[in-house]
């Protein structure tokens, strides 16, 4: 049996044992501990700038993470998350609009709406393969995005005040940070669970070797669009926490550069790793500040490490760290 | 609804359709014979109208800059291609796409940095800043007539270079079968290398030809290159005849749709209604025009791979 075709095998078999949980858990509870003090240090040391910056980092996390999972785990290349990701936020943003804050109503549509989405454009594009995969999903954000900034009465090109939802409670900055702390770990552990069950194998399997994976008796197509509605889902989700977080949504949530700087991300944290969504939106994050806090044009800098990690690192951070654990 | 009108918009639908076809036409010879995925064609587009507007001010002559601006673009190109593009080739999409927008987002703040982030002007010849009567009670501008014609011109050219010429079939021998053209003995490479430089030119002549249309700024080329894009994939990946009808329909749906689709909406709907789905389904058309194609045919309309 050729190696690559090892997903297939363990996919048949159901599934096998995470490698390594216990490292992997042992260090997540002592970070997790950190995450949790971090409102409390930002607050003594009146550190509010990096307590937004924290929150943001997170809820790049769920986006990242959630595109790796099409796009690392299904090989299946969306040029067009920042669709589900604006779909989401604007939910958040219009249902405020409109008068309703209640959050329990706004929360599930938000991530009901970008599922949708999801659902239909999914349903179409999963049709095409390759290249023409990445065009198509392209073209739907396109048709999203003009169709979103159409709206002049919830903004058009300038995009919308959003105030936050409510819980009963009113959502302060410290309960966005742990709302999105809490979401992030929860969508984290399902999606672990995931792609570690018989679905993430097959999926894993589909996108390693199509036909084998069919010839097996998999039903990929329906793999790969529940595999594409839960990413779109998940993205949904992480617009809908930015919405709260930013208090504000805008077209360019919805634009191709978004979705191309979700792409970045999981390759930099390394496509098809599960710690890419973590490693790499974190590594985004502190390295868009770092050359914010130098210079104007800090997305020449940007760039240009985007250029090197795709041609020198193309594993991505997570790709460095097991090469030098082997 | 005045018949000029009609005319004017089907004119301005195939001016932007023929300058379109000047960026796909480079881009799916380089998707179709190296299998590379071009984000930064949109950037080659900005750049020949940055280079066009600041040394048509320089020499004082609109024509200076446009030959200017071409040999500088096509200068920028091939430095590219011997420092980025040819360490993708062989390389998955998802890296060719990633490495390429990295460098969208270079020549986007390079282009900031150097000519600042305000619109630049670049005016209309003298010589033809004036409507010309082509049919009686239809005038229309000289130089959008003037771009319609170097279109012409240059997608004719093209065409005869490619069906008529030795190195026109070693680049339609790529473009169907790399691998068999290269046993073959076509210098595959340095074909390729020309092929890219000369797209990257005919964008450079787009964008200048453009420029006193669109307004010269940062960030114009992204919004043509997914025209573009559009285009190539209704075309079918590869085949230049196929980017020339994709770019036509694309142009013509796009100009037509703003144009025409509020006032037949308003013929059909109540006009609050009109006035909010018009300009709404009109943005979308080209994209709904692609999907549907897509989905009936998913290779494109002239398929190149056999």
């Amino acid at each position: 049996m050729r190696a690559r075709d090892l997903s297939v095998e363990q996919a048949r078999r159901g599934g096998v044992a995470p490698p390594r949980a216990f490292v992997v858990w042992g260090a997540g509870s002592v970070a997790g501990l950190a995450l949790l003090a971090f409102p409390a240090l930002a607050q003594a040391l009146e550190w509010s700038y990096y307590l937004s910056l924290a929150t943001k980092a997170l809820i790049l996390v769920l986006a990242a993470s959630a595109l790796n999972l099409v796009l690392g785990y299904g090989g299946l290349v969306s040029f067009g998350h920042a669709t589900y990701y604006g779909l989401g936020a604007y939910t958040v943003a219009v249902m405020v609009r409109e008068g309703i804050r209640q959050a329990w109503l706004v929360w599930p549509a938000a991530v009901a709406v970008a599922a949708l989405a999801a659902l239909a454009i999914g349903a179409v594009c999963l049709r095409t393969r390759g290249l023409y995969f990445i065009m198509i999903t392209l073209a739907f954000a396109q048709m999203v995005y003009y169709f979103v900034v159409s709206f002049k009465q919830y903004g058009g090109q300038d995009g919308l005040r959003a105030p936050r939802t409510d819980f009963g409670f009113p959502l302060g900055d410290a309960e966005v940070y742990y709302l999105s702390l809490l979401l992030v770990a929860a969508s984290l552990f399902f999606l672990w669970r995931l792609v570690h069950a018989r679905f993430g194998r097959a999926l894993q399997a589909a996108r390693d070797n199509e036909v084998r994976a069919t010839t097996v008796g998999f039903p990929v197509y329906r793999i790969q669009l529940v595999a594409f509605v839960i990413s779109g889902a998940l993205t949904g989700l992480a617009g809908a926490l930015m919405a709260h977080h930013t208090q504000y949504v805008s077209p360019a949530m919805l634009s191709w550069p978004q979705s191309g700087h979700f792409m970045f991300m999981v390759i930099l944290g390394g496509v098809g790793r599960f710690w890419a969504g973590l490693l790499g939106a974190g590594a985004m994050v502190l390295i868009e500040e770092l050359f914010h806090s130098l210079t104007v044009s800090w997305q020449l800098y940007v760039g240009l490490t985007l250029l090197a990690v795709v041609l020198l690192a193309p594993r991505g951070l997570a790709g460095l760290v097991e090469g030098r654990r082997r | 609804m005045p018949v000029s009108l009609v005319l004017e918009q089907l004119l301005n639908g195939l001016q932007f359709g023929l300058m379109l076809f000047l960026l796909s036409a480079g881009l799916t010879l380089v998707l179709g014979m190296m299998d590379v995925v071009n984000l930064a064609q949109g950037s080659l587009y900005m750049l020949g109208a940055y280079f066009a507007a600041t040394l048509a001010a320089a020499s004082g002559s609109f024509w200076a800059g446009l030959a200017g601006a071409v040999l500088a673009t096509a200068l920028v190109a091939l430095l590219l291609e011997v420092s980025v593009l040819r360490r993708v080739y062989g390389a998955d999409h998802l890296t060719q796409v990633l490495a390429t927008f990295a460098l969208i987002l270079v020549f986007n703040e390079a282009v900031r940095a150097i000519w600042g982030p305000q619109a630049l002007l670049l005016s209309v010849p003298p010589e033809l800043a004036r409507p010309v009567t082509i049919l009686p009670g239809l005038s229309y501008s000289a130089y959008r007539l003037t771009v319609i014609g170097a279109g012409v011109v240059l997608a004719v050219g093209m065409f005869l270079f490619i069906h008529r010429t030795r190195v026109g079939m070693w680049v339609r021998a790529g473009a169907s079968n790399r691998r068999m053209a290269q046993a073959m003995g076509v210098p595959i490479r340095r074909v390729f290398t020309g092929v890219f430089v000369t797209g990257a030119a005919l964008s450079a002549v787009a964008g200048a030809l453009l420029g006193p249309i669109f307004a010269v700024q940062v960030g114009m080329g992204e919004d043509v290159l997914i025209l573009a894009f559009v285009a190539i994939v209704i075309g079918g990946i590869g085949s230049v005849k196929g980017s020339l009808v994709g770019s036509l329909l694309v142009g013509v749906v796009d100009t037509a749709g703003r144009a025409f689709l509020p006032s037949v909406f308003g013929l059909l709907f109540a006009p609050e209604v009109a006035s909010n789905l018009g300009p709404t389904v009109a943005s979308v058309l080209i994209y709904l025009l692609m999907a549907v194609v897509l989905f009936v045919r998913p290779q494109g309309l002239f398929p190149v791979h056999g």
